[in-house]
């Protein structure tokens, strides 16, 4: 009997430590990494380092209990654990200057903020502009933000070997190409920090609005894009235009579950019911944008912000101050110049003034040979002309947008608009 | 190519570059990395852009080259940024590639 009591008891005292193990896993294993990746400056050395070193963790803290600082114990054991690899598997790789005063005393400047700061030079060595946005993408995806191959193969519906085949040729390149494992200097942060937030971005929108397949949004992805723009915020808070990133994917999210239909269909922002938009992310993405506007440090993904800010505390579309938003599309295009900025505005116009007006600027646009095969220039166009009552004109353009658009809930959409006019 | 025929032909470049050396013909150069390596700086109204990979229009061509001495390619951006013909057309960077006999 109480055989079987101690034995229920050494069951609870081991999963609860699997369990402190794993969260110590998730919190630690990124920065561990991004530390590890510093010294001796090699990624797939810092990956095997840090598993090894977890491995330690697990037989050594079982027997003698979680250290007080179990990152500290982590680093330095992922440390010694790499100069194992080094000594077993000599290969050329470029020492910092205090490598050697670090195999001296096997522990080195392992304070917080440099630990902090290892977190900044993966993000930026994982965004350096010498390599392609998709490997990029893939690149933080995997070593930022710890996901597999697998799952990023999944959310971008490739093939898991091509994923793996991105990474291992951009690690290539960080090596061959000498890319530094850097915070880029001041002066050249904000040129830097572009491809950065970009990449943010289309992991969010990744999540958001899958540019191909059956199901419009993928949860996880705008979910890991936040935590991403959290880390950013925390780790620059003087960059504006990071907390206006962060606004803008807030202010999306909150009319996430408004977006599509129980069946997956795609509802417009007009006909969204607005009660069930997350009202602590709009106070969120909301409160976020003041200082950029106080400080008028306002670049585009704060204007953007702004923009959904006003249709966030309109109480429906017809409410909405369309005057405020076309003066914040001025804004952007002034910042910002794209055909796509120029296409938003129109609809913006359209909802001031008359649609007349909204068909004119798309018609400016699509005379210029801009937008032609993009579908939502097309499908713009057509919610005009329909409410104009000039069905033949609205029919015409949704075709051609369906024509254009391979995203299944898009697809659904305009064929019930075409369904509509024929009624 | 075959690891084998790569050292054979490794060892015939480092051979040819002695022999023009000695020669006189051969007052520098190097091997370069593939160039999946390359990152092109352009330098439009006085802002440089960085983008991945070697220039490969057609109707651009290989003006010259400068051997650069970088700590790394961040380093080397920089540099290239200041290059006149970057306002112009593209400047390429390639890391040399280590012969090893």
């Amino acid at each position: 009997m109480l055989s079987k009591q101690v034995t229920a008891l050494n069951e609870d005292i081991k999963s609860d430590f699997r369990k402190t193990l794993d969260a110590i896993y998730r919190n630690e294993s990124r920065r561990l990494l991004a530390t590890l990746i510093r010294l001796p400056g090699d990624f797939d050395l810092a990956e095997e380092s840090m598993h090894d070193a977890f491995a330690a963790a697990q037989t050594q803290w079982q027997r003698d209990g979680i250290p007080d600082n179990p990152r500290a114990w982590l680093v330095s054991t992922g440390r010694f654990k790499g100069i194992d690899h080094l000594g077993r598997n000599v290969r050329f790789v470029a020492l910092p200057d205090d490598f050697d005063n670090y195999l001296e005393t096997g522990s080195l400047d392992t304070d917080a903020e440099d630990i902090e700061d290892d977190r900044l030079r993966l993000i930026f060595t994982c965004c350096h502009p010498s390599l392609s946005s998709d490997a990029q993408v893939a690149l933080t995806l995997r070593e930022v933000c710890g996901l597999t191959t697998e799952e990023i193969a999944h959310a971008f519906l490739l093939a898991p070997t091509t994923v793996a085949q991105r990474i291992v040729r951009a690690k290539g390149k960080i090596r061959d190409a000498h890319i530094p494992y850097e915070v880029p200097a001041q002066e050249y942060l904000p040129d830097r920090l572009d491809p950065v937030l970009q990449v943010v971005y289309q992991v969010f929108n990744e999540g958001y609005s899958a540019s191909t397949g059956k199901e419009l949004i993928r949860h996880d992805f705008s979910g890991e894009a936040i935590r991403l723009g959290r880390l950013l915020i925390e780790l620059l808070p003087e960059e504006t235009e990071v907390s206006g990133l962060l606004a803008l994917m807030l202010l999306h999210d909150s009319r996430r579950v408004t977006r599509t239909s129980p069946d997956g269909d795609l509802i417009l922002l007009e006909e969204q019911d607005r009660s069930l938009w997350n009202r602590q992310q709009i106070a969120e993405g909301s409160a976020l944008i003041k200082r950029p506007f106080s400080s008028h440090s306002i670049g585009p993904y704060t204007l953007q912000a702004a923009i959904a800010v006003v249709h966030a505390e309109a109480s429906s579309a017809n409410e909405t101050d369309w005057t405020e938003i076309v003066g914040l599309y001025d804004l952007l295009l002034h910042a910002n110049n794209s055909p796509v900025v120029e296409l938003n505005r129109a609809v913006a116009v359209a909802m001031r003034d008359e649609p007349e007006a909204g068909l004119a600027l798309i018609d400016a646009i699509l005379s210029r040979g801009e937008l032609r095969d993009y579908h939502m220039a097309h499908s713009t166009r057509a919610d005009f002309y329909h409410r104009l009552g000039r069905n033949r004109q609205a029919k015409a353009a949704y075709q051609q947008a369906l024509s254009l658009t391979r995203q299944e809930p898009k697809r659904r959409f305009l064929e019930r608009r075409l369904a509509e006019l024929k009624k | 190519m075959t690891k084998d025929e790569w050292d054979v032909l490794n060892g015939e470049c480092i051979a040819c570059g002695d022999g023009l050396r000695q020669s006189g013909h051969y007052p520098g150069g190097n091997a370069l990395q593939p160039a999946h390596t390359a990152t092109t700086v352009r330098v439009r109204n006085g802002k440089a852009s960085v983008i991945d990979g070697p220039f490969a229009e057609t109707k651009e061509q290989l003006a010259g080259f400068y051997l650069l001495d970088a700590r790394d390619l961040n380093e080397t951006i920089q540099l290239a940024g200041k290059i006149p013909p970057a306002r112009l057309g593209s400047i390429e960077i390639r890391p040399i590639r280590e012969l090893v006999p």
